[in-house]
């Protein structure tokens, strides 16, 4: 099957007065139908420029962007807006009427497609309901908090029906709970919806989260792509590992002194588990040893981790190990 | 001198700086607001750039409003005459403060439409707006406070222009004030003009920003 979001070689240089800056350097991916992907990369690398490349909002130097095989190039501007119709965007800042109530806000997309204003206002009614705000039909926006705003966003983009939701770094401005919530939000409406959801983000929690696909940009590049799983566990690129052991230290200054054990008895690969783990305590491990044996059919592996320095952390390790089920053997004076 | 006939003078007067007022800024507004609407679309990075378009509308809003009011009051003699049919008196006056007070209101709409969040113009593309759609529903309807303000600001230097008017028989009350106060040496009449004129300016400056804080849903 084709997939819903095709984006072929696509470059986009800016032309200043003086300067030229070329923000996508040449980009080709796929995204499936369904599918929650994930773009991340570091501030600059370009990941907002390639968003708006897929709504059009910035229209590429050269390269094409296929929509269900629909070429957005190819479209009149009459066309490319009722496109855009079907490929709904939410912003960092929200980006609402300030001058118009929560429930208005939402009919705005509907009076666009001219939906009669009866009718608008009992879709937006059912919106308020899906994102948990019916009782703040009447209120503004200023009255509201941010992640309340990135609600009624949500359900403003969610108005026609789209078949993609974009989403610029829709939780940077949040905190973490209310990050958590908005995300959960964006996956039950994939799920329920199947809404192809594409989210570009800087936070490798957030990918962690909810994507199953990732691609990493840097410097205007697509530098590795692939499951999030399969580039996680398995970062190969520089700018990958980068981004996978963000804030942590560096795996040559590990100084822990504990050493863990861990026994897989499921069929389950141990990678993902380390990896997210990892992305979760946001510091690194060093893998002292991982094997596996096939002992009566059943795939048995293990593993020796050295856990990080801090008592903290290396805590928060074992438990998030032992809260999904694998065996965990602590190992004295494993390493000097 | 303070007899019946002088303050139905002076109340006739303030109706007719009034009628001038209004009338001339409802006209400025029917010409400057699609000029200042013009200005910010078709600006290097507005909605629609047309550079030449962006340039000329540019030039000639500066030129017009370079042009010190008194002069331009003179300079337009011939219009106002074919307009109005005569060069004197407040139906007159309108054509010059209209033509003088266009520009301003243009720039007055410009700069109100350009604080419009650039992230909402946004959204609204993202959504398939068109460009009118942007224009009313986006940029005046958010922009609405500000544009009133504005008009508060228009109104009240519209208001002075009419009265500097009166030095060439513009009617109203700043006529009254140069008949009386410059020619007559009657400063009573004249201070007392003068003191009408600041009431007006202060009525319309507290309608006004009545009206835009009762309309203005950012705060609270
Ligand atoms: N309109 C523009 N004109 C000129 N240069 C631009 C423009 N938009 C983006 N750029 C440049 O393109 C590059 C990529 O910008 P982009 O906004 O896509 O980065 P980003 O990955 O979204 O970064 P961030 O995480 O900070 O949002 C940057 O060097 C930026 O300065
Ligand atoms: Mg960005």
């Amino acid at each position: 099957m084709e997939a819903m979001i095709q984006i072929r070689d696509v470059t986009k240089t800016f032309i200043g007065r003086d300067n030229q800056v070329e923000a996508l350097k040449g980009i080709s991916l796929d995204i499936e139908k369904g599918n929650i992907c994930g773009i991340i990369g570091m501030s600059g690398a370009g990941k907002s420029t390639l968003v708006r490349c897929l709504n059009f909002l910035e229209k590429p130097t050269s390269g094409t962007v296929l929509i269900e095989g629909q070429d957005l190039q190819a479209m009149n501007e009459a066309q490319l807006r009722k496109a855009r119709t079907e490929i709904a965007m939410i912003f960092q800042h929200f980006n609402l009427l300030m001058q118009r109530n929560v429930q208005d806000n939402i009919c705005f997309p509907l009076e666009i497609t001219g939906v009669k204003r009866k009718q608008a206002r009992k879709r937006a009614e059912e919106l308020l309901k899906i994102v948990g705000l019916s009782d703040k039909a009447k209120a503004y926006p200023a009255q509201l908090s941010g992640g309340q705003k990135q609600r009624v966003a949500i359900a403003r983009a969610l108005a026609n029906n789209p078949k993609i939701l974009l989403c610029d770094e829709a939780t940077s401005a949040l905190d973490p709970t209310t990050t958590k919530s908005i995300l959960a939000l964006l996956k039950q409406i994939n799920e329920q919806y199947g809404i192809t959801i594409v989210i570009i983000t800087h936070e490798m929690a957030v990918v962690q989260e909810i994507c199953n696909q990732v691609a990493i940009i840097d410097d205007g590049n697509l530098v590795e792509a692939g499951s999030v799983e399969e580039v996680f566990s398995r970062p190969k690129t520089k700018a990958a590992q980068k981004l996978v052991f963000q804030g942590a230290r560096r795996m040559e200054e590990m100084r822990g002194r504990r050493c863990i054990r861990i026994v897989f008895s499921e069929n389950s690969s141990f990678e993902p588990v380390i990896g997210n783990m990892v992305l979760a305590c946001r510091e690194p491990v060093n893998i002292l040893l991982a094997d596996t044996k096939d002992i009566g059919g059943i795939a048995h592996g293990q593993m020796i981790l050295q856990l990080p320095e801090d008592p903290v952390t290396a805590e928060k390790m074992i438990q998030y190990l032992k809260d999904r089920n694998l065996m965990v053997e602590e190992l004295e004076d494993y390493v000097e | 001198m303070w007899n019946s006939e002088t303050v139905m003078m002076l109340i006739e007067n303030t109706g007719l700086t009034l009628y001038m007022t209004l009338t001339s800024t409802i006209m400025a507004y029917v010409i400057g607001l699609p000029l200042g609407i013009a200005l910010v679309v078709t600006a290097k990075d507005g909605l629609r750039p047309v550079e030449p378009v962006f340039k000329l509308l540019d030039v000639v809003a500066n030129i017009v409003r370079s042009v010190p009011f008194l002069i331009l009051l003179i300079l337009v003699i011939p219009l106002t005459r074919l307009i109005a049919g005569k060069s004197y008196g407040a139906t007159a006056t309108i054509v010059p403060l209209t033509i003088a007070a266009a520009p301003f209101i243009a720039r007055l709409v410009e700069s109100s439409l350009l604080e419009v969040d650039k992230g909402v113009i946004e959204a609204a593309q993202s959504m398939g707006a068109s460009l009118w759609t942007i224009i009313w529903k986006v940029l005046l309807a958010e922009a609405r406070t500000s544009l009133i303000v504005g008009a508060t600001i228009a109104l009240g230097t519209i208001l002075g222009y009419s009265a500097m008017a009166g030095a060439v028989g513009g009617g109203g009350l700043g006529d009254i004030a140069i008949r009386y106060g410059y020619h007559r040496y009657d400063f009573g009449i004249m201070w007392v003009t003068v003191i009408l004129l600041v009431l007006l300016v202060q009525i319309l400056q507290v309608i006004g920003t009545k009206l835009s804080k009762k309309l203005d849903k950012r705060s609270r």
